[in-house]
């Protein structure tokens, strides 16, 4: 058998693939750092948030340095009909202190960024680099990898797959037991130039506080939701499509898109913005129903490629998964590496880590949160029927008196058509995803 | 004041890609020629599949921003081969 040429490659330079080379190569390993793009991050897009904190021990006062657009201290939760529009708005001044909570930022940026604190560590970033396989020895463990360079092949005693969603290395080694289409959602984002004093103004928010604004009922027939978030003096707005119900219809994303712009309660906000940039990335949707085998020997996967994404409605997240999966994928590489032993048993150490810490606790704690909040009931029938009952809650429909909350409830949910026991059961498998 | 409405040429004009010579996604058209569904047509974020008048597909790949979509909804085994570009070519998302 041939000798690695390095300890640790890592495949990806996005927010796993760099957290994973920091902790690797701060401990002292030859980290060989691979990216397909010309620089880290040129490929990746997101909504726009990012929940930076598990970066404290890892880049200390890394709020200092990151590369944010606006610190979200306002959070909305919107449902939308066609004429109506029902908000939950929240805004907490702490948000725009350190620690901070949220930020809006562009992923080139953001990973970018990172990358250079990997580089900083002594990792050694490859740009240009597109990996096209794995190379495994006899006895099927991972020993390296096919590049598509000349002389491209590289070897090294453990690889960590950080290649996002697609990842064809998880999917070459057999991590993934099956892919179905339907754990997969698209997301499509305008970013649009709008003047920041013009944001400010129109988002009621000041400095480089922003907004965070999740959307559900304005995606048509496909179940999804949408986002409308503030840079400092760009907006993005898009939508996330389940996939098989945006193709077994007839509105392509874009149109989907221009529908939420249109809609009365989101036209005034993005009224004369112009287009900078359009961009689009699927996203991992199903949590553990969809998640692959995290090691196997000589290999690690993180981020995206291991489904790690949180979409379970009101929460939202991704880069914080992607960026503690990559740093406990680093740590138990270092231990491995110790051990002389990349074999499953010397790799457990990831999967005990991220059995331990918020990356599964709070996928097992949501596991129904993402089939609840993209079903058919809560997509297609409970916006509407909330939005008819706050309306007739605040109309005055003098000389006649208010009706009871109890009996326009009931009304509603019959004008609806939801059946009462589907609504308790809702209501309850809510309040326990949630609760 | 009326946004003006952008076509979708200029749409993904915002967007940069530095194409390769070679394709990274291939369609076998054989394949596509007796599909009805064609998933890929309405639901590629570029608008990448277009259907013509005598029942065929027709493909660009040159501006991708390879997301996967297409590939995951295909029913259809072999229609739809991808990869990734090669190194340093293919969409760049822009810094600020």
């Amino acid at each position: 058998m041939s000798t690695p040429d390095v300890d640790v490659i890592v495949v990806g330079a996005g927010p796993a693939g760099s957290c994973a080379a920091i902790v690797a190569a701060r401990a002292g390993l030859d980290v060989v750092l691979l990216e397909r793009g010309p620089f880290p991050g040129s490929k990746n897009m997101y909504g726009g948030v990012v929940y930076p904190r598990i970066l404290d021990t890892l880049i200390p006062n890394w709020w200092e340095e990151a590369p944010i657009q606006r610190w979200v201290t306002r959070r909305s939760t919107m449902l939308l009909t066609d004429t109506q529009a029902l908000t939950i708005d929240f805004r907490s001044e702490a948000w725009g202190e350190p620690p901070y909570n949220g930020a809006t930022a562009f992923r080139p940026d953001w990973d970018h960024w990172l990358a250079g604190h990997a580089e900083a560590a002594g990792a050694q970033v490859l740009t240009d680099t597109t990996v096209v396989g794995l190379i495994r020895d006899p006895g099927g463990a991972v020993v390296g990898v096919r590049t598509d360079r000349p002389d491209g092949d590289l070897r090294a005693k453990v690889v960590i797959a950080c290649d996002g969603v697609n990842s064809f290395l998880a999917k070459e080694a057999g991590l993934y037991e099956h892919t179905d289409a339907k754990h997969y959602t698209l997301g499509v984002k305008e970013t649009l130039a709008l003047p920041k004093e013009v944001i400010d103004e129109r988002f009621a928010v000041r400095d480089r506080h922003g907004v965070d604004i999740e959307i559900l009922g304005c995606t048509g027939n496909v179940n999804g939701g949408g986002f409308l978030y503030t840079g400092l003096d760009t907006l993005a707005v898009g939508v996330v499509l389940k996939l098989p119900k945006l193709a077994a219809q007839k509105k392509r994303p874009e149109e989907i898109v221009a529908g939420l712009k249109q809609h009365p309660a989101i036209a005034p906000l993005v009224q004369g913005a112009e287009l900078k940039e359009y961009s689009a990335h699927l996203i991992p949707e199903a949590g553990l129903t969809m998640m692959p085998k995290m090691t196997m020997p000589g290999m690690l996967v993180a981020g995206d490629a291991a489904a790690l994404c949180l979409a379970a409605g009101i929460w939202l997240e991704g880069v914080n998964f992607a960026m503690a999966s990559g740093m406990y994928a680093g740590e138990a590489v270092v231990e491995a590496l110790q051990a002389n032993d990349t074999s499953a048993t010397g790799l457990a150490g990831y999967q005990r880590r991220l059995s331990d810490t918020f990356v599964l606790k709070d996928h097992r704690k949501l596991h129904r949160a993402p089939e609840l909040v993209l079903s058919d009931r809560v997509q297609h029938l409970y916006p509407g029927m909330v939005a008819n009952v706050a309306e007739r809650m605040f109309r005055v429909d003098n000389p006649h008196p208010k009706p009871g909350l109890r009996r326009i409830l009931n009304e509603e949910r019959k004008k609806a058509g939801v059946r009462r026991r589907d609504l308790l059961r809702d209501g309850w498998t809510g309040f326990r995803s949630f609760g | 004041m009326t946004d003006r409405i952008i076509s979708f040429q200029e749409r993904m004009d915002t967007a940069e890609f530095r194409v390769h010579h070679q394709a990274h996604i291939v369609v076998d058209s054989r394949v596509c020629a007796d599909c009805s569904t064609r998933e890929c047509v309405i639901a590629c974020p570029a608008n990448l599949f277009i259907p013509t008048s005598d029942g065929g597909l027709v493909f660009n790949y040159e501006q991708c921003f390879e997301c996967g979509t297409c590939y995951i909804v295909c029913n259809r085994e072999g229609a739809i081969s991808w990869s990734y570009p090669e190194g340093g070519h293919g969409v760049v998302f822009r810094r600020t």
